[in-house]
Parts: C-alpha cells; structure tokens; sequence
C-alpha cells in the first residue's frame, strides 16, 4: 500500500467539465448520513457507490465526493489510495479476482492464474481490449476450504482447475450470485447510462438485475 | 469427545437457516429475550463468569473488555469486527453464510450489556455473498421488531449497520478497524487510549469479533457454568476450527478446545486425514501469523495456552492449513512475506521496511539464487519488528514475524540445502533479473 503522489503542475480536474456524480448518486451518499457521527464516515460507502455507478472512481469524482462529505478532496484521496478494492482507472465488466493465499498456492492456485493469463492474454491489474475482464489478485479471499478460489464480480467460485477456466470464461453468468441481493451500496437504478463512462455499468447492473 | 453437539454450528445444514423464522422455531431469539429482562451489568456479569475469551485471535476476555468502558459514559458504540482477513481463516464467514440471525442476537445482547445505540458490521469488502446475506437478515429483524425502536417491546433501541471495508487486512486490528470507520485511511492507532475508552467517533467503543458475539446468546441462554463445562479451564466454550489444504474434508468444525492438530487433521469428522496418501510437512495451525509447526508437533493442543510451548505466537483464529511433502518451503516461505509485505500499512517504519525486506529476500530465495546468509538477515530483520520489542503501533509485525522466524528455524535444514542445490550459474543470471 505505497503513497500515491500526484504532479501539482499537472491539472488533473477539468473545473468547466461537467459534473460525474449524478443528482440520484449524490442523493443515495447523502441517505448514509444518519447513520455516522461525522460526513467523512460516509466516505467508504460513497466510493463504493461511485464505483458501482461508473465502474471506477476518477479524479474528478473525487473532487465531486469531497463537495458532498464537505472534506477536502486531498482527504479523499488520501483514503482511496489505501484501499485495494477501488479503482482510479477503468475496470473490465467483469473484475476476476484470484487469491494467491497460502492455502490456495498449496493447492494449485498459481496454475490457474497463470491459466488466466494465457486464455484471456492480460497480465495482473490489466484489462482486456475489448474491456470484459480485468484480472487482479488478492491475498485471502476467505474461501480457503475451496481452494483454490477466485471471484468474478461477486460470485465466488470454488475449488477452480486449470482446466476450467475456459469454461468458465464463456458461461454469461460466471458472476451471478445465488442469494438475492441487497442494493444498499449499489449506484441508484434509475441514474442515466451517459455519465457512465464507456458504458460499463450498465451492463454490469443489467446483469445484476437479471 | 465425538459426542459434542455443535452450539455455534447447530443450523448449519438446515434449510432455509437464513431466514429469522427458521431460526426462531430452533430457539432462536429468546437468549436476546432473557437478556433484556436482566440488567446490562448482569449480562456483563454473566459473559465475564463464562470466561469467554476473545475469539479473533489476542483471546483477551470478552466480558473483561466490557468493563474496561467508563462509568459515566452517555454514548457507547458496538463494533462487530467480520473483516475475517487472516489466512487461511473463514470461520466467520461460515457463521455468517449459515445462520446470519444468531450474528444478530449476539450483536443485540453485546449492545445491551455495554449500552450501546449503534452497531457497526465492518464487512470485509471480498464478502458479497455474505454481505446480502446479513443485510437481509438485518431487514428481516428489523422488520420483526428486533432492531430499532423498542426491541422486544422494551425501552432499549439499537440501531444496526453493515459498513464494508475496502481490501485491507490491517483493518481487522481494533483500531484499524476504526479508523476506517471513520473514513481513513485503516491505519492503526497508538494506544492508550484503548477503544473502550476513546474510539470510534472518539465514543467509548467496543469491538467483537464474529464468533465471540455468536457464543454470546448461548451463554445467556445455558447460562456460564454450562460454557465453562466446555473445554480446559483457561479455554472455555466451543470453538469453529478451520482445516484447509490438502486433507481430504477441508471445512469448518466445532469442538471444545482440546483437539490436538493431529486430530483436527486425521479425525473422521474434521479434516478426514491426508488427501491421496500425501504426508504432512509443516502446518500452520492457527491462521497464518500464529506459526508453524512440524510434522512432529502435531500433537499440539488447539487452545489458548498450548501453542506457545511451541514456539507460537498464540491459538490465532485457530484455522489451520497443512503444507505437505511436495511442497518447496521456500514457495511458502515468499508467499508468507508477500502477505505482509503487501498487507503492512506503512506507518512504523520498521515493518513497513522490514516485511518488504523480508520479501526481497524470500523471493531471491525461492528463485534459486538465495545465499545462506539471507536465513540469518531475515531472522534478523524480524528481530527488529514487531510490538513484543515495543516497537510498533499494532501486532501486525509480530503476526509476521512469528511464522517466518519459526519456519526458518525448524526448517533450517531444509532451507540450507535448497540453496546449497541451486545452480550457480542460475544464482547468478536470476539476481541479474531481481537487481
């Protein structure tokens, strides 16, 4: 977990550029203020619904997050360069998280990375062109009597051999999860596609809803 | 001991155990019911009798922790710490995933007794499933009246909420935890003040861990002889043991603390022994920053007290991962630094600098150009750590320390000659690469 420094020459928020967070994303930050004694409380859920909203966190929303919690968006910043969960660059449809723990390397997990790798051609932390999968790791996902695991999105998938992988890559459901799900640190359905960057979103919440 | 009869897990298993009307037709929701008829120092009391010591891994006792709150406090907040991040540990996970409600009483009891008004679940973020799982239970209670106004119809209120975390497991220390609470960055903070004093919000706070709330309600409910009739004196109550790795039933089991690791391994009912005939190596009997042990250590005792006539730091979380035959050392010896390395937070120079060290060093090692030396900087470099020298804000470096100072040195053998079997020529054009 380095610093994350940033060149104060370089402008990194356009202040004419229109605004990211949409009236619906700021409304549903706001609803987690009785919650917390203080804004910047809310500082995680908001990053986790802005995230959800445009697929990452860019400078600007940032900017935007600060005006609502009323921090200073250094602050912000601050606090999201610690986390490994948030992105400041886009993020694939579908993030594939594999753990690379002790018990999931004894049994096998750095097969099905490395199986990853070759079928979808990225390295760790990069995206595929066409912008379907990013491919992270992490320590332990907390799965470790299925080893070796991985997640898609939300769904964890268990005790995964190389030769799965493919397979697993063409389900269209490989991230649906088997519970009903609780939109509590989701974006708002109703926000428009528009602010959501290249689209990915939306896709993703489609998906979800399904 | 086979005829023990799961407390913590007992609705594992059952259909639909999610769902607060299953669980109340298996008793559930009344200890909460008892609870609040009694006064909160008699809930305090009683948890403090039953001598339930701390399930996330310190062991320090429950009802103690609670006492330490100021008298005159006006404001108490509950912390429930799910940010089960320690490998290979997922006992809460499994609490949370088969019976969300009995998470609930014992977070509506620990509220109660330390008069809190608000409870916090800091949910690691990795945990989606789990996390729709308890924000439905959450509903569903407060729908029945459990939570919010006027629990069970008495004056007390108790707000409940879910605040996931973010991907680090620093946050699974007390104050971390807090600290990302609050917004920030998870970084530690320098105690005193302890939390119970001045914590989150600067409110006298208290954090539990997921299993230690869930023993809660039992205890209400069979009262604290019956806990302490669980298991050795020092160790009371049942405890979710982990196994994981190459056994053949790698899972989640409870049984009062007197299992030895061998048997947790070996036994039937538990890990149902080695996976294809494989033989143990080395195991990690309690999460990954307690220790490792031998093949030969295996009969040490799953409580509080005995791991550290081995050398551990502690029981841990008590989930316990075997490393077998095939394994090369040197591959866990890197992944372990890897963890912390990555994991540490950065503010106390010493473990910041020193499990990237570490690291360095176990990756030159595990890539065939390691120098024999390097056994001795590492051992050396976790000297230099950790707060049992008083150098460090948490216990992050001890957690770090421990299991690669106690792999060194009881496989010191097998390390030395794995470097000594390296190609020279290799040494040479991998340090090329590395420098």
């Amino acid at each position: 977990m380095s610093w994350k420094t940033i060149d104060r020459n370089q402008q990194v928020v356009d202040p004419k550029a229109p605004p990211v967070l949409t009236e619906a994303v700021r409304e549903k930050i706001r609803s987690f203020f009785p919650r917390y004694e203080t804004k910047r409380a809310v500082l995680l859920p908001a990053l986790h619904i802005v995230q959800d909203a445009s697929g990452h966190v860019s400078w600007q929303a940032m900017v935007e997050i600060a005006g609502v919690l009323e921090i200073a968006p250094s602050d912000v910043i601050d606090t999201i360069s610690f986390y490994t969960h948030f992105w400041t660059e886009h993020k694939g449809k579908r993030v594939i998280t594999v753990c690379r723990s002790i018990s999931c390397e004894v049994m096998g997990g750095a097969a099905v990375l490395e199986e990853l790798k070759t079928r979808l051609g990225i390295e760790e932390h990069q995206t595929t062109p066409d912008g379907k999968y990013s491919l992270v790791t992490e320590e332990c996902l907390a799965g470790c009597d299925h080893a070796p695991c991985l997640l898609i999105n939300e769904k964890l998938h268990k005790r995964v051999k190389p030769a799965d992988v493919a397979k697993l890559l063409a389900d269209p459901e490989n991230d649906r999860i088997p519970v009903p799900r609780s939109d509590l640190f989701d974006a708002p359905k109703d926000h428009g596609a528009a602010e959501a960057g290249v689209g990915t979103t939306s896709d993703v919440q489609e998906m979800r809803e399904a | 001991m086979a005829s023990f009869e799961p407390v913590l897990l007992r609705n594992l298993g059952v259909e639909n155990s999610r769902s607060v009307r299953v669980y109340e037709s298996r008793g559930g929701y009344q200890a909460a019911r008892k609870a609040l008829k009694m006064t909160p120092d008699e809930v305090v009391e009683e948890v403090k009798k039953a001598n339930l010591r701390g399930r996330g891994g310190a062991g320090f006792p429950a009802g103690v922790k609670w006492t330490f709150l100021p008298k005159d406090r006006t404001r108490t907040l509950l912390c429930v710490n799910a940010d089960e991040s320690e490998p290979p540990t997922f006992n809460n996970r499994v609490l949370m995933e088969s019976d969300p409600h009995q998470l609930i009483e014992g977070t509506i009891i620990a509220a109660y007794a330390t008069r809190a008004q608000i409870a916090y679940v800091y949910m690691r973020v990795e945990f989606h499933e789990q996390f729709h799982i308890l924000q439905r239970a959450i509903d569903e209670a407060y729908a029945a009246g459990y939570l919010g106004e006027k629990i069970f119809g008495t004056d007390y209120c108790l707000e409940c909420y879910v605040h996931r975390g973010a991907g680090a497991y620093v946050c699974g220390e007390e104050t971390g935890l807090i600290e990302s609470l609050e917004g920030k960055r998870g970084w530690p903070r320098i105690k005193p003040p302890f939390p119970a004093v001045e914590g989150l919000f600067r409110r006298p706070t208290v954090v539990n861990n997921v299993e230690t709330l869930c023993c809660v309600p039992h205890i209400i409910e069979r009262g604290a002889n019956w806990f302490t009739s669980i298991g050795p004196p020092h160790s009371t109550g049942p405890k979710l043991f982990c196994i994981s790795g190459p056994v053949n039933r790698p899972g989640c089991y409870e049984s009062p603390m007197t299992i030895t690791v061998r048997e947790l391994i070996e036994r039937e009912d538990m890990g149902g022994g080695m996976l294809k005939g494989k033989r143990v190596k080395a195991v990690l009997p309690g999460g990954a920053s307690m220790g490792v042990l031998t093949a030969a250590e295996l009969d040490m005792k799953m409580d509080f007290e005995d791991p550290r006539k081995y050398g551990l730091l502690g029981l841990g979380t008590a989930a316990a991962v075997v490393v077998d035959e095939s394994v090369d050392l040197r591959g866990v010896l890197r992944n372990l630094t890897r963890f912390y390395g990555t994991e540490s937070c950065g503010q106390c120079t010493q473990c910041r600098e020193g499990t990237a060290w570490m690291y360095k060093i176990a990756t030159r090692i595990a890539m065939d150009a390691g120098r024999l030396e390097d056994l001795d900087i590492i051992l050396e470099t976790s000297r230099n750590m950790g707060m049992m020298p008083g150098l460090s804000i948490c216990g992050l470096p001890d957690g770090a320390t421990y299991p690669i100072e106690t792999l060194i040195k009881k496989f010191r053998g097998e390390l030395e000659a794995a470097i000594r079997a390296q190609p020279p020529d290799r040494a040479e054009r991998v340090l090329k690469v590395l420098n």
